[in-house]
């Protein structure tokens, strides 16, 4: 027998609400499965159990309010009860509904029974859109020309005070903690955006590369010669990390701003990278992530240059030891070869932990980065 | 035929809505550019357009951009596209 428990949700969440269980008793589970979804103050996040085995108990009822370590089911190893229970393998549990998260919740606000609402995702799961749809224009399946006016999802006052408390509570002990320092250098991106023109010329719309795929590419790359910068600090002993999981700063529209983890970002090609940074936008402000994306991230990546800012001195994530932000792209005049003339430029930072690594290897994190952004090609 | 441009206009606020469900569409000006009223970063405004590229049918290719600014503009220039 082995136990399944709430695990870390990372450094700013330390409990989370049981809202639904997708398992029962007797039920085979293979690794990965999402047993559970936990709603926390940014999320509510799909549980992944990393154990194949068979449920034996639920211990925690719906609705119950649970701190991360807490034992939420037993389940017995496969080959224990193996002739009492029938494999159901990877499918669904029968009756299960196929509901996002943020749709069960606005379902839930709107008074709508889920089972009721027909859905348009994949494998017929329902959707935000579908609520709304059964909410607004009861029977009508055609694109909506006329909008009903909806509020924000999950924006309710209490919600964003618990963000703001959760996301105080990981700063400060960051900035308790950790030791940061702090670099900054100009990187020119003439290439980088004149490959990514290019490149995006022969691709349809739904294809097509943003920068930040590049940024993204370039420090996991870069990251992989600094192995100080990529991993955890954890009981005053630092782990570094062989893998590269960068943590993508997404704010949220309702306030506040989440990390989950773009896994093994060294390691994806470009277009694959840019699907899934859009996926993870896309549920993370749906709130909808799953623990994993939660717990697994080796470093982070803000850009905050969308907003205009020229740079950015970031807080480190506990117990990350590093944070790489952009500033925004724009015009500056620029010396090449002895000309001086104008390019794009964007200023990329560094704040790392001195408990692990000294200024001297972090400019060259950044040399490395520089470079790496000018073979957009190699990327 | 084009479509009509009040059709074409609740598309494109409603497709801007699913982006950014908190706007309010009444307080838009239509003849400002959008990125300054309403917060959108790169990704969202790339899901904006490939929304309206969904919805329509339209290809947008990223030379076209630049001309896609305001609510007006967007309108003028779908209905040149639906045409």
């Amino acid at each position: 027998m082995f136990e399944f428990k709430l695990p870390s949700l990372g450094a700013d969440m330390d409990e989370g609400k049981l809202l639904q269980w997708l398992v029962k008793p007797g039920d085979r589970v293979h690794k990965g499965q999402v047993l559970a979804i936990v709603d926390t103050a940014k999320a509510a996040v799909d549980v992944e159990i990393w154990q194949a085995g068979v449920v034996r108990e639920l211990l925690v009822a719906p609705e119950t309010t649970i701190p991360v370590g807490t034992v939420l089911a037993t389940l017995d190893e496969l080959g224990e009860t193996a002739a009492a229970v029938p494999s159901v393998g990877a499918m669904p549990p029968a009756g299960r509904l196929r509901i996002s998260p943020a749709a069960r919740r606005r379902a839930e606000a709107l008074g709508i029974d889920p089972a009721t609402v027909p859905g348009s995702g994949e494998g017929g799961a329902i959707t935000l859109a579908d609520v709304e749809r059964a909410a607004g224009r009861p029977q009508s399946v055609t694109p909506p020309p006329a909008p009903v006016p909806r509020p924000p999802v999950a924006a309710s006052p209490d919600r964003n005070a618990e963000m703001r408390r959760a996301i105080a509570a990981a700063m400060s002990r960051s900035k308790r903690e950790i030791p940061h320092y702090y670099l900054f250098e100009t990187i020119p991106l003439a290439r980088a955006q004149a490959w990514l023109t290019a490149a995006n010329a022969g691709r349809p719309i739904s294809e097509r590369l943003l920068l930040a795929a590049l940024q993204l590419k370039a420090v996991a790359l870069a990251l992989a010669k600094y192995p100080e910068l990529n991993g955890f600090f954890v009981d005053g002993r630092y782990q570094p990390s062989t893998a590269v999981h960068l943590g993508v700063a997404i704010s949220l529209r309702q306030g506040g701003l989440i990390a989950p983890a773009l896994r093994d970002a060294d390691s994806k090609p470009l277009a694959q990278l840019m699907r899934e940074l859009a996926d993870l936008v896309g549920r993370a402000r749906a709130g909808s992530l799953r623990s994993s994306e939660l717990n697994e991230a080796t470093v982070t990546v803000t850009n905050l240059g969308e907003q205009g800012v020229e740079a950015v001195a970031g807080v480190i994530y506990p117990p990350q030891v590093a944070l790489v932000g952009f500033g925004a792209v724009a015009e500056r005049p620029w010396v090449e070869d002895g000309t001086l003339g104008v390019a794009p430029t964007v200023v990329a930072s560094l704040a790392a932990d001195h408990r692990v690594s000294d200024g001297h290897r972090g400019a060259l994190f950044l040399a490395e980065l520089r470079a790496r952004l000018q073979h957009p090609d190699e990327l | 035929m084009p479509r009509d441009p009040g059709e074409l206009r609740a598309i494109v606020v409603a497709t801007l809505q699913t982006i950014a469900p908190e706007i309010d569409a009444g307080a838009l000006r239509a003849d400002r550019p959008l990125r300054q009223q309403v917060d959108l970063d790169s990704m969202d405004w790339l899901n904006f357009l490939i929304g309206l590229s969904r919805t329509l049918g339209v290809a947008i290719p990223e030379t076209d951009y630049r001309r896609l600014v305001s609510i007006d503009e967007l309108v003028r220039y779908l209905r040149e596209k639906t045409g």
